[in-house]
């Protein structure tokens, strides 16, 4: 009874903090400055309590386990929803249902908890589908827009496409090998078709979450209809739980057809760093930019993903933390002008250097460290998915990786001259950014520059692989 | 009279899958679209049982799994349909030849 508390610590404090956000809106209403503020003290305290008085472990015949570098995983998930709540402040303090969304919010932090330590196909359904649903819900959020709930329809058809050829997989893994556990799968596993077949759905269901190419259309219009919380979440957060359940059942369940996954994984990695990059020349509107920037991020994630253990898991875990803090410095950014003055368009950045020096700074950073510029932390963490997936000697799909990043750097610098360079008559006015916003953005350049520098944050990481 | 096998209910969950898979791309009613994504977990439902039934008798992991799929699909259908309803509000139509406002 005492190891079900301990053990499956973090999801207990998620689930009453959600219980405890049900009674505050059933009871008085609060104003919505003092309820943001007490949201964002909880998170912080629910980040912080993440990192004591864990224990290892698992409970229920396996289906749930918890090791410290899934701890690690889950405290990097919630600082993002920690700085999430700050960054957005301006938006979250007009919005009228700020409670119900939290509470989603929060719903989808512990589905992805549960994703990330799950281990049984089961759990992992459960988990994915509690990740994903209310998302979906979080979408719809900007009520009166037209293209929000074109977003949120756009969101939980493709999610519920998703979901229903995961489970084909997952009834055809349970048929070839008649069980469902994690622990027993792999002995099981071989290359028999129906062996693969299976492996195919389930490949895919997971390169849709991840919004990999050819299943990523979904992604830039949900991205660009979305209220911008919701896009950080999505483009953050989701992605960075998927992706640490991806690579750790590539390389625990499926160990055995490693073969054919790592030429997959390969080919859609060039697939969608290249459609990535193509598309993201010419976007106009900054949310479908960063959208698919984002498709272009995750194929160099992929490529960490090929590599052998223990430096993939290292490299990806490592490179999330890395595009947690720069995505989320971009978006904020972005948010706050979409939400002081309704413009996303990359045109209307020009001249933002003359008006608003500090966000433009803040934005400089994140996109050069998106791009992968030394002495970022995204250039340390591009360098340990590359070495990552070099380990397994295919040098010429390191090569186009390599050239890759140089094709982003110009969509990347395109902006960076817009607000730097580019006159403009009527720029941006001079914006008060928000307190808290403000914390957000520092705590995210801090993290751009330091993890990189620091060189005990990849060693520690590598040493819990 | 012959039995039915495991390959009949199999021939039949794959139909019904594929059956689904193609009215979710033809159809351009969100409802309709959402009953072919019921047909696909459906037939999933099948799999898990005629697995359960002719290949795997001892181990009940199918039959568990079709009832939460149950329950799930519950879920998806009614925030999908939460979520149609705002779409309508706002579109006065639920064909999504309409909800284009984004594009490329």
């Amino acid at each position: 009874m005492n190891e079900l508390l301990t053990i499956m610590k973090s999801e207990w404090v998620i689930s009453l903090l959600i219980f405890l956000l049900l009674f505050i809106k059933l009871g008085k209403g609060m104003k919505n400055e003092s309820l943001l503020l007490l949201i964002q003290v909880l998170l912080l305290l629910n980040f912080i309590g993440g990192f004591f008085f864990n224990t290892e472990g698992s409970l229920f015949a396996g289906m749930y386990h918890s090791t410290a570098l899934i701890i690690l995983q889950k405290n990097i998930l919630s600082l993002g929803v920690y700085l999430i709540s700050l960054l957005f402040a301006d938006w979250f303090k007009r919005s009228e249902h700020l409670t119900e969304y939290f509470i989603l919010m929060l719903s989808a932090l512990l589905g992805m908890f549960f994703l990330i330590s799950s281990g049984n196909l089961l759990m992992f359904f459960l988990a994915l589908e509690l990740a994903t649903i209310p998302v979906a819900a979080m979408a719809n959020f900007d009520l009166g827009k037209k293209i929000s709930s074109e977003a949120a329809m756009k969101m939980i058809l493709s999610s519920a496409f998703s979901s229903g050829i995961l489970l084909f997989g997952i009834s055809l893994v349970y048929g070839a090998t008649g069980t469902i556990n994690f622990a027993e799968l792999p002995a099981q596993m071989n290359n028999g078709p129906l062996h693969i077949l299976a492996f195919v759905f389930l490949f895919t269901a997971f390169a849709f979450k991840l919004s990999v190419v050819p299943f990523h259309l979904w992604t830039a219009d949900v991205y660009e209809g979305a209220p911008m919380a919701t896009t950080s979440f999505l483009s953050v957060l989701s992605k960075g739980a998927v992706a640490f359940i991806f690579i750790s059942t590539l390389n625990k369940v499926f160990l055995p057809m490693q073969e054919i996954w790592y030429n997959m994984v390969m080919i859609l990695s060039i697939l969608t760093m290249i459609i990535g990059n193509l598309f993201a020349l010419r976007q106009q509107n900054i949310k479908r930019f960063l959208a698919f920037s984002s498709i272009a991020q995750v194929g160099f994630i992929l490529v960490g993903v090929s590599g052998k253990e223990p430096e993939s898991t290292a490299s990806v875990v490592f490179f999330i933390l890395v595009y947690l803090f720069s995505n989320l410095a971009a978006f904020g950014v972005a948010g706050i002008i979409s939400a002081m003055t309704g413009k996303e368009n990359v045109n209307d950045y020009k001249g933002l250097y003359q008006t608003n020096p500090f966000l433009s700074w803040v934005l400089a950073l994140a996109l050069f460290s998106l791009a992968g510029i030394p002495p970022t932390a995204g250039f340390f963490g591009k360098l340990f998915l590359l070495t990552a997936g070099g380990t397994k000697a295919s040098y010429l799909f390191i090569t186009i990786a390599a050239l890759n990043m140089i094709v982003s750097l110009y969509y990347y610098l395109r902006v960076i001259r817009a607000v730097f360079m580019d006159k403009n008559e009527e720029p941006v006015e001079k914006l008060v950014v928000n307190p808290s916003a403000r914390l957000g953005l520092l705590i995210c350049g801090a993290g751009i520059l330091l993890t990189g520098i620091l060189s005990w944050v990849y060693d520690y990481i590598q040493s819990l692989c | 009279m012959m039995e039915p096998g495991l390959y009949h209910i199999l021939f039949i969950s794959a139909t019904l899958f594929f059956i689904g898979v193609f009215g979710f791309f033809t159809r351009r009613n969100l409802i309709t679209m959402l009953m072919s994504v019921e047909l696909i977990l459906n037939s999933v439902n099948l799999n898990f049982i005629a697995f359960n039934k002719y290949v795997w008798p001892n181990r009940l992991d199918g039959v568990f799994f079709t009832i939460f799929v149950i329950a799930i699909a519950a879920a998806e259908a009614a925030t999908a349909i939460a979520i149609i309803i705002n779409l309508y509000r706002s579109h006065h139509s639920i064909d999504v030849e309409n909800a284009e406002e984004m594009k490329y």
